[in-house]
């Protein structure tokens, strides 16, 4: 379990399901038992326009926003939001491009939020078992087996880049 | 009770239902929407009124009732709504009224910036503001609490990241408001000059009570740790702050008015450096310095956008160098099969000087069509758009057009209706309601031309066509500017041509909503047939 904050901001389009990575990622820190902050802008980023999400957890958290340049992972869905995201990054902080992904490989195209989760997965110790449960637990049956294969496609995708 | 990871409104949401709110009303509008949506998920009655005036006063009347009523807007709509805020804080209410007003600092989705704490010293309304959901949640319960007992209406302030943001909210066990309750109170309800000069009276001495209560509360947390630098702060300001700076002393403010200024005044002599670090116009330096407290003012740039904990570093260390630029992303436009392509496609190729209002829409304005000349207020296009036609020359004026959705049509674009029936401007006007059959912007909520609750079920219709044959238009037409394009085009130059007074109503529904709104009549259509047999023989 991190022992301090950790700052994690999702990038993409509007439509992309960058706001529901957010959100599965924030419930993911809370069933961890840790303090969970999250906050986004929606309303005009609904017609297609760029969305970011923060989320931030630890022991204790104070502000929900990430400040630029102080983003210790930043998760992009599209990459024409790569170069217009990446001064949120901290120096030294990980970037976790759409293209880490085999987008073919994946079972379906919405998924890749799920899958680029799987590959942030990698990097913060947090139990595989409780990413599993919050996915499920923000989609429909349906859409849960398709996304576990994605989750799973992005954590080997992340090992194999490490 | 369970913890739960929730926003803001989510909280507020659960707070009135926990509260055991009888009535909920507002009208949609970012960042506010989601309370309303999740009080009526949770099994609260909740509605939407046309417009943010009459959800004030159908709460309003609830509270009179002696009901607990929640009434919820955008910054914005606390504008329209202000008339009868005013003088509900001369009448009082019987029961709990609880106004919600979630202001959009920087603008996330929203025309301005306005800083709606100066409503509360306006209108003389005590105002709360939490700092996430947890406070919202909490805030949301004591300001029923208050109102209740000080017989005011109560405004909780909340702002975009705390209605939107999310944060962990413990709730507690409901509890079941007293049962609402007619009692006659005509010198105190029936605001004439000779009652309302004592209710004014009345009013002040209330607030001297709130301020007493203010001094008093523990929900305004004063934190002493560094004796060199105070910080005096509220709302999501102060959860920055104390992260910016964790070693200062700290006031943190829940009771953003009355302010509990001899607390204030102790803490700020208790500290070396007293500092208001706050979002916004520079609404509680003000006070203070106005009340003598000696306090140290944000620098003029943070008067301007949000604030987070980089902007606040820079507060306290004074630091006005230039902030930071990020590139700009993509900004949002109309979606790809929006209906409303065609109608810009129309005006573009005519020139056509553009009245504009408020909604997805507004889009139109960005390339290809630059298609919009003025945005001003909801429902402005009307009156925006007659007044020009008034005063131009006669070849300009017979170019415009105002234009307007089918929601904010119903919410204030009526007024500019019937002022075009009774002030006609020499050339005639055009008129466009662009009706996709939902209150897109904020995310598809019903409205009063849907012909649908808020739940998606059925109630009245109003006849957007049919208001437009109300007052007397002489032309008044509905198409289809897909299934149409050319005709569309062809009525619009027609009725240019003409100094008529025209309405066309570009009917077609939002793409993004559109499944949606077949489900709800299909489930509409079904209980009809369940209930009633068929229902045309």
């Amino acid at each position: 379990m991190p022992s301090h904050v950790v700052n994690v901001v999702v990038a993409g389009l509007g439509g992309q399901g960058a706001i529901k990575a957010s959100d599965i990622l924030a419930d993911v820190a809370f069933r961890a038992g840790l303090d969970v902050k999250k906050a986004e802008v929606h309303g005009m980023s609904q017609r297609g326009g760029s969305v970011t999400s923060d989320v931030r957890f630890g022991p204790h958290v104070e502000s929900p926003m990430i400040a630029p340049g102080e983003a210790d992972f930043l998760v992009v869905l599209a990459p024409s939001e790569v170069e217009v995201t990446r001064p949120l990054l901290k120096a030294g902080g990980v970037l976790i491009p759409p293209d880490l992904v085999d987008e073919k490989a994946l079972p379906n195209r919405k998924s890749l939020n799920v899958a680029l989760l799987g590959a942030l997965s990698r990097h913060l110790d947090l139990p595989e078992a409780l990413w599993l449960e919050a996915v499920k637990a923000a989609l429909p049956p349906q859409l849960h087996a398709v996304n576990e294969k994605a989750f799973q496609l992005g954590r080997d995708a992340a090992v194999r880049t490490k | 009770m369970e913890r739960r990871l929730v926003s803001g409104d989510e909280a507020v949401a659960a707070a009135a239902f926990d509260g055991g709110v009888h009535l909920g009303t507002g009208y949609p509008g970012t960042p506010s929407t989601e309370i309303l949506e999740n009080f009526s998920r949770l099994g609260g009655r909740a509605q939407w009124a046309p417009n943010e005036k009459v959800a004030l006063e159908v709460g309003l009347g609830a509270a009179y009732g002696g009901a607990r009523a929640l009434v919820t807007m955008k910054h914005v709509g606390v504008n329209v709504a202000a008339d009868p805020l005013f003088t509900a804080a001369y009448t009082g209410v019987s029961g709990s009224l609880v106004v919600v007003s979630a202001d959009d600092p920087g603008m996330a989705s929203s025309q301005n910036e306005q800083d709606n704490r100066h409503y509360a010293v306006a209108a003389g309304l005590p105002m709360l503001e939490p700092s996430d959901s947890q406070e919202a949640y909490d805030l949301a319960l004591v300001a029923f609490e208050l109102s209740e007992r000080f017989k005011l209406p109560v405004i909780l302030r909340m702002t975009t990241r705390v209605c939107h943001g999310k944060s962990i909210v413990q709730r507690r066990a409901a509890v079941t408001a007293k049962a609402p309750a007619f009692e006659r109170d005509i010198a105190g309800r029936v605001m004439i000059p000779a009652y309302a000069r004592p209710a004014h009276r009345k009013l002040r001495a209330k607030l001297a009570e709130l301020q007493a209560f203010a001094e008093a509360t523990p929900l305004n947390v004063r934190v002493d740790a560094d004796r060199k630098l105070g910080i005096v702060t509220a709302g999501v300001t102060a959860r920055h702050a104390r992260e910016a700076v964790p070693g200062a002393s700290f006031l943190e403010l829940k009771t953003v008015y009355p302010l509990p200024l001899e607390k204030i005044r102790a803490f700020a002599g208790s500290v070396e450096r007293c500092l208001v670090v706050e979002e916004g116009d520079p609404f509680l330096a003000d006070l203070l310095r106005a009340a003598g407290i000696a306090v140290e003012s944000k620098p003029e740039p943070f008067r301007f956008g949000e604030l987070d904990v980089a902007r606040v570093r820079r507060i306290v260390t004074g630091d006005t160098s230039p902030e930071p630029v990020l590139p700009k992303g993509k900004p949002p436009m109309l979606c790809e099969a929006c209906p409303y392509h065609p109608v810009y496609g129309a005006l573009r190729k005519h020139d056509c000087i553009v009245a504009g209002d408020i909604g997805c829409y507004t889009l139109g304005v960005l390339p290809p069509y630059q298609g919009m000349d003025t945005c001003v207020a909801m429902g402005a296009s009307l009156g925006v758009g007659l007044g020009l036609r008034h005063v131009l020359p006669e070849k300009d004026a017979k170019r415009v057009v105002s234009i307007i959705g089918d929601s904010t049509f119903i919410h204030t674009g009526v007024n500019g209706l019937i002022e075009m029936a009774y002030n006609p401007p020499a050339t005639g006007h055009v008129l466009i309601v662009l009706d996709n059959g939902t209150t897109a912007m904020t995310g598809q909520q019903e409205h009063p031309g849907t012909g649908r609750t808020l739940e998606h079920e059925q109630t009245g219709k109003v006849s957007i066509e049919g208001l437009g044959r109300a007052v007397g238009l002489k032309n008044v037409d509905v198409v289809d500017p897909v299934a149409d394009p050319g005709g569309f085009e062809k009525l619009l130059v027609d009725r240019l041509s003409r100094p008529e007074l025209s309405m066309i109503v570009a009917r077609r529904p939002c793409i993004l909503a559109a499944a949606d709104i077949r489900k709800y009549e299909k489930a509409i259509a079904d209980q009809c047939g369940a209930c009633a047999g068929p229902a045309d023989a």
